[in-house]
């Protein structure tokens, strides 16, 4: 009111129109707009670049099992190399190098700039080259072609070999044979590979079990000593039992090792003479051959196979070649158990925390200062968790239990070094802010009329949130525990302390009693990642591997998360219409 | 109008109310009431007449609601609470010391202003009390169920669909779900506050036929800002101005020939 006042006295002449502009135009840093175009325009940018990432793992782990084709190049000094080109790129000869080329190849290259351009081969053939891979210089090339009788063979030890068959030998008899159609060269592949198996069978579920029953009398042995003394015949009895089952067991682990040495014999008189393509011979025993195939004449339809059957031994074996070939089911599977189990840890222990927080607690200082606390712990650094996981829960709480419940395997630790169980429960102590915050903020979204509509049907409090509050607020709940996951699943770092580790040879479930062993340390797919591609011997082939394991990490956590949320809106869509 | 609240002065409260000739149900004696330093209600005394609608008027902010909420004791969720004086149920002293708030909400029904059926059936909703009560006989659930859905006149536009979720009903019938689930405890006082404010006048005048049949059932206690809705629903009517009850008495002297002259200026439309 004063303020129209103070106007019309400051402007007496009742003249001037009032439409008049009397305002300079709006100042450029007024106005908004600028600055909502250079924010959505950040955000494109950082959507591209996600995008981008993406499509990148998922083209370059797409491709990695197409079969590639294999060239041979003959270069100036008489040299031939056959491998599969892998990369192109340029490059700065050194001027030692330049002199010795003839005159027209040094001005090509001081054309461009000084650079010349080279291409990596995958020579393969470990075990006679000392090198996997193999740059050549375009300028030194002949001569290039595509053999169509070289083969391209998988082994279980030093990697691909790349060359052509001469002659297979089967039960010692030499067949000559260059065909990896022929049916006999099939079929004796096909016997070496089954007798393999058996043999891995052999030792690995049969040979087990009898050191499993081994050594569960030695630990009844220990344990009887541990409870009664020495002399007590609670002792005598175990180590009676002992001695008795022993030679049977022993007669046992003979026939089987027997059968094994048998069935390797034979495997050793199935093998494969290969020649390369500089003429040296090189004999393969044919039940180390996972696949061969010709990469430069095959179908179509071939190729498909050779892609699936490389995906499938990719996700359903072990790793072989230090990780950098083979297949990654152990890693698949701990990483999904081990968020599995962190989900089944922490959803509990969060609601139930937020649900006294928010529910119970006396909302005081104190209160608050303990959600403060929660917040941060959200900032931990992840290594931070690690060693507390390592030092509390292996150490402390691992080593109790050991004390308490397994002294007979002392001092082999049980529950006392990372395992899955501790790994879970680091990860859950590391997401459990996330879950308490999300809940909390959903419980107090549920609307007071519901509670008090409760309450007035006299309800009790705790009969309130059960019925009302919880599965009002398990969406929002969900949501939680799905943004514990996504963090939990993606986590390296503290894993490497409380029970990663680079190779597993026993899953945490298997056939042996109690059949879980969640004591077991694990393989995971993140650590997979940082292993083979930057820990190994031969990196340049793990490459590729990052690329597919990545894909699949992603792939493992987008699967879990969209059941998640999947659940959640099935649960959502039941409270959709609800006007409160 | 509050500029110079602690210039006025208060007369004691007018009664000449209507008797039910079953004596009353709800005896309020000397109701103080503070929210932290706050007093909301002053010297309240106020029965209950049994078997009879109790309508509860006066302007914005006088009390209403938080003297209907303590009849059930959900004024116990307040922090910062302070009560003093009586409020007896049958007899019995409902903030005496050890008294159980469970109990006594069992044998009261409440209607709130907005409809908030729970996220269920409408069969579970209406059963809801008895849930919470441990009862899982399926006959009785099943009788209650139709004796609440019929007494709150839903009966035959959800016969069919129990087992639907109560959130896809209209606004009016979500009340008269609410208003199923109050009485299928079969409560000894049934508290309604505002109960069709948030509805439309189609489903408001529904409403109000239900209170007029529930009305020989029950003993109604009912909030309304509506005072045409007090006069058609009500047998006595208190009316609050500024935490004191000012004037209670039967509904139709208190609308057409009320004593006190505040009762006057505010069921005539001068102020509120
Ligand atoms: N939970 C509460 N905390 C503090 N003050 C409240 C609370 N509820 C109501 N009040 C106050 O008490 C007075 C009476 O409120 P209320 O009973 O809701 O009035 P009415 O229902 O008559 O409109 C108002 O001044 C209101 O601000
Ligand atoms: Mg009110």
């Amino acid at each position: 009111m004063s303020a129209h006042v103070n106007m019309q006295t400051a402007t007496p002449d009742k003249s001037i129109p009032l439409s008049q502009p009397t305002t300079r135009a709006t100042d450029i840093r007024a106005r908004g707009e600028p600055f909502t175009w250079a924010l959505g325009g950040a955000l494109a940018l950082g959507c591209a670049m996600i995008i981008g990432f993406l499509v990148m793992v998922f083209w370059n782990g797409l491709v990695t099992f197409v079969p590639k084709p294999v060239i041979a190049v003959t270069t100036t000094d008489n040299q031939v190399t056959a491998g599969e080109p892998t990369r192109t790129e340029l490059y700065k000869p050194q001027s030692a190098d330049l002199a010795a080329l003839s005159p027209q190849i040094q001005k090509s290259i001081s054309d461009s700039d000084g650079f010349a351009s080279r291409t990596m081969f995958r020579v393969g053939n470990y075990d006679l080259y000392n090198e996997d891979f193999r740059w050549v210089s375009e300028f030194q090339v002949t001569k290039t072609e595509a053999p169509k009788d070289i083969l391209f063979a998988e082994r279980e030890e030093w990697g691909p070999l790349i060359a052509t068959l001469k002659n297979i030998t089967v039960d010692g008899q030499t067949i000559e044979t260059a065909d990896i159609h022929d049916p006999r060269f099939a079929a004796a592949h096909q016997t070496s590979r089954d007798r393999r198996k058996r043999i891995r069978e052999i030792e690995k579920d049969d040979i087990g079990k009898i050191n499993f029953q081994l050594d569960e009398l030695r630990i009844d042995v220990r344990k009887a000593e541990l409870r009664s003394g020495r002399d007590s015949t609670d002792h005598a009895v175990a180590q009676t039992t002992l001695k008795e089952k022993t030679p049977q067991l022993e007669a046992q682990y003979k026939a089987l090792a027997e059968e094994a040495g048998k069935l390797r014999e034979l495997n050793s008189r199935n093998s494969a003479m290969f020649v390369d393509i500089t003429g040296r011979e090189k004999s393969v025993a044919l039940d180390l051959i996972v696949r061969v195939y010709k990469p430069n004449d095959m179908s179509f339809f071939e190729s498909v196979g050779v892609y699936f059957s490389r995906w499938w031994e990719f996700v359903s074996s072990e790793p072989r070649e230090a990780n950098t070939e083979g297949g990654i089911l152990p890693a698949i599977f701990g990483t999904a158990a081990m968020t599995l189990m962190m989900v089944i840890a922490v959803a509990p222990f969060g609601v139930i925390t937020a649900l006294y927080l928010r529910e119970y607690a006396k909302q005081g200082k104190l209160v608050a200062f303990v959600r403060i606390s929660v917040n941060n712990l959200a900032g931990v650094p992840s290594i931070v968790y690690g060693v507390f996981g390592l030092g509390f829960f292996a150490y402390v709480l691992g080593g109790s239990i050991d004390q308490l419940f397994y002294p007979e395997r002392l001092p082999n630790p049980t529950f006392g070094t990372g395992g899955l169980l501790w790994a879970s429960l680091t990860l859950a102590l590391l997401t459990v802010p996330v879950v308490i915050v999300a809940t909390e903020e959903a419980l107090s979204a549920v609307p007071r009329s519901m509670r008090e509509g409760s309450l007035a049907c006299g309800a009790s409090k705790w009969q309130t949130i059960k019925y009302i509050v919880l599965p009002r607020a398990l969406p929002g709940i969900m949501t939680g525990v799905i943004l514990a996951m996504a963090r939990g699943a993606g986590e390296v770092a503290p894993l490497m302390l409380v029970g990663v580790v680079k190779l597993a040879p026993e899953l945490p479930v298997d056939g042996f009693f109690p059949f879980v062993h969640l004591e077991r340390s694990f393989m995971h797919l993140g650590f997979h990642i940082f292993d083979v591609g930057f820990q190994s011997r031969n990196s340049e082939a793990g490459k590729p591997m990052v690329f597919v394991t990545t894909m699949l990490l992603i792939g493992l956590i987008f699967a879990m998360n969209v059941t998640a949320i999947t659940v959640r809106n099935r649960l959502k869509r039941k409270f959709k219409g609800s006007q409160f | 109008m509050n500029m110079d609240v602690q210039n006025l002065t208060f007369d004691d409260t007018i009664y000449h109310i209507k008797k039910g000739g079953e004596g009353a149900v709800m005896e309020i004696n000397d109701l103080n009431l503070w929210y932290g330093t706050a007093q909301a209600l002053y010297k309240v005394t106020m029965p209950i007449e049994k078997g009879m609608v109790t309508a509860l008027i006066g302007p914005s902010g006088c009390g209403k609601s938080t003297l209907l909420r303590c009849i059930n004791r959900m004024n116990d969720l307040v922090d910062g609470l302070k009560i003093n004086g009586e409020m007896k149920l049958a007899g019995e002293n409902i903030y005496a010391r050890g008294a159980d708030v469970i109990a006594l909400r069992k044998r009261m029904g409440m209607v709130f202003q907005k409809p908030n059926p729970f996220p269920m059936s409408i069969f579970e909703n209406v059963i809801y009390p008895l849930r919470v009560d441990g009862v899982t006989d399926k006959t009785i659930l099943e009788e209650t169920v139709e004796r609440a859905l019929r007494g709150s006149a839903l009966w035959n536009e959800v016969k069919d669909r129990l087992q639907e979720s109560a959130l896809g009903m209209s606004g009016g019938q979500q009340q008269r779900l609410c208003i199923a689930r109050a009485i299928a405890g079969d409560p000894e006082v049934l508290l309604m506050d505002e109960p069709c404010s948030a509805l439309d006048p189609i489903a408001t005048a529904k409403i109000e036929d239900l209170i007029n049949e529930l009305a020989g059932q029950y003993t109604i206690a009912i909030v309304t800002h509506n005072m045409q809705q007090a006069a058609r629903v009500s047998d006595n009517t208190a009316f609050m101005y500024l935490g004191r009850l000012i004037e209670y008495g039967d509904t139709e002297t208190m609308f057409q020939n009320p004593k006190s002259p505040r009762t006057q200026d505010y069921v005539t439309g001068r102020f509120g």
